[in-house]
């Protein structure tokens, strides 16, 4: 059994990872790095919401946020530079 | 307008921003306090009403599940939309990728990565599935479960090469799939009004007791329609990103 005070402390250490690594994804200025960032930042977010006790939205945060999203991005990125050539 | 002047017009507006902000902050309820009425009330029915312990999965597949629909209709459009933007177009042919910079020596794909790509192909299908059929009894889901399965078809891109991700997952079969996966969970409420009853009314056996696998009537069905929905439209999607990353204008 968790205590209430430990609980706590690791949503608000949650909460200052999750807003730290927002902050990398938007200084980060590389396209490819900054998706990278992006997908370490939907990590970040599904342990957001395990500890807040949603389950089910870390689930879906993980499948879309880690792996679907960076991926379609990274592909549209090699397009886009295919193009610029 | 000087830079000085925008600077103060600025400082005015965002001062406001954050009295607002602030004084809204009052109104909220305290940390962790649900104050509407409906949490409650569901937590304490959807057991006993619908056989499934997978609460979550109740709300979305039964109680609203008309607003379920109208998510998995965007997927759909979003997924039949990226089909006629990316069509290969008339002056478009296929052609070897090329590296960016030309003196650099391209590295294959080392045996490193396909080997773990090929080992997680088989955990990976079989993990979605695995959500995918059991919204009824654990936090999961058709939509989770989906992406996952769709995962396994692009490690299969990374273990090997794209003929053969195309080959195991042909355009028309994917289209086909997508289709009755949406049409599935529409046809599901069809019945019930069929039976006189309200638009996806469960109107299946809800099963013996709470928490079996087959227990929960149309919330499993419908998870299960979903879920082959999901990992169709993912393939197509990124099927037709990866045809157009090796499609160049003539």
């Amino acid at each position: 059994m968790i205590s209430a005070g430990l609980m706590n402390t690791l949503q608000v250490t949650v909460l200052v990872l999750v807003a730290a690594g927002a902050t990398v994804v938007v200084r980060t200025r590389s396209r490819i790095r900054q998706v990278l960032a992006l997908s370490v930042y939907g990590m970040l977010l599904a342990i957001l919401f395990l500890v807040f006790q949603a389950p089910d939205v870390t689930l879906s945060e993980l499948t879309v946020g880690a792996i679907a999203l960076p991926l379609i991005l990274l592909l549209a990125i090699a397009k886009v530079r295919k193009r610029e050539q | 307008m000087t830079p000085r002047q925008r600077l103060w017009f600025f400082a005015i507006g965002a001062a406001g921003l954050v009295a607002c902000y602030l004084w809204a902050f009052t109104g909220l309820p305290g940390f962790g306090n649900y104050p509407g009425p409906y949490g409650q009330e569901i937590l304490r029915q959807a057991v006993g009403q619908t056989h499934a312990t997978g609460v979550v999965s109740a709300v979305n597949f039964e109680y609203r599940g008309v607003d379920t629909i109208g998510e998995e209709f965007i997927l759909f459009t979003a997924a039949a939309g990226m089909s006629v933007v990316l069509r290969r177009l008339r002056r478009e042919r296929q052609a070897q990728p090329v590296d960016e910079a030309g003196s650099r020596t391209v590295p294959a794909t080392s045996s490193a990565v396909r080997v773990a790509a090929l080992l997680l192909v088989g955990p990976t299908a079989v993990l979605g599935w695995w959500l995918a059929s059991h919204a009824q009894t654990t936090p999961s889901g058709g939509f989770q479960g989906g992406v996952l399965l769709a995962s396994a078809f692009i490690l299969i891109y990374l273990a090997g090469e794209f003929l053969t991700f195309r080959r195991l997952s042909p355009v028309a079969l994917l289209d086909a799939v997508e289709a009755a996966g949406a049409g599935g969970f529409v046809a599901i409420g069809l019945a019930a009004i069929a039976m006189n009853l309200p638009y996806l009314d469960n109107y299946l056996p809800l099963g013996q007791y709470p928490g079996a696998v087959s227990s929960s009537g149309t919330i499993a069905l419908i998870s299960f329609f979903v879920g082959i929905e999901v990992a169709a439209a993912f393939v197509l999607i990124i099927g037709e990103l990866l045809e157009q990353t090796l499609l160049r204008s003539a």
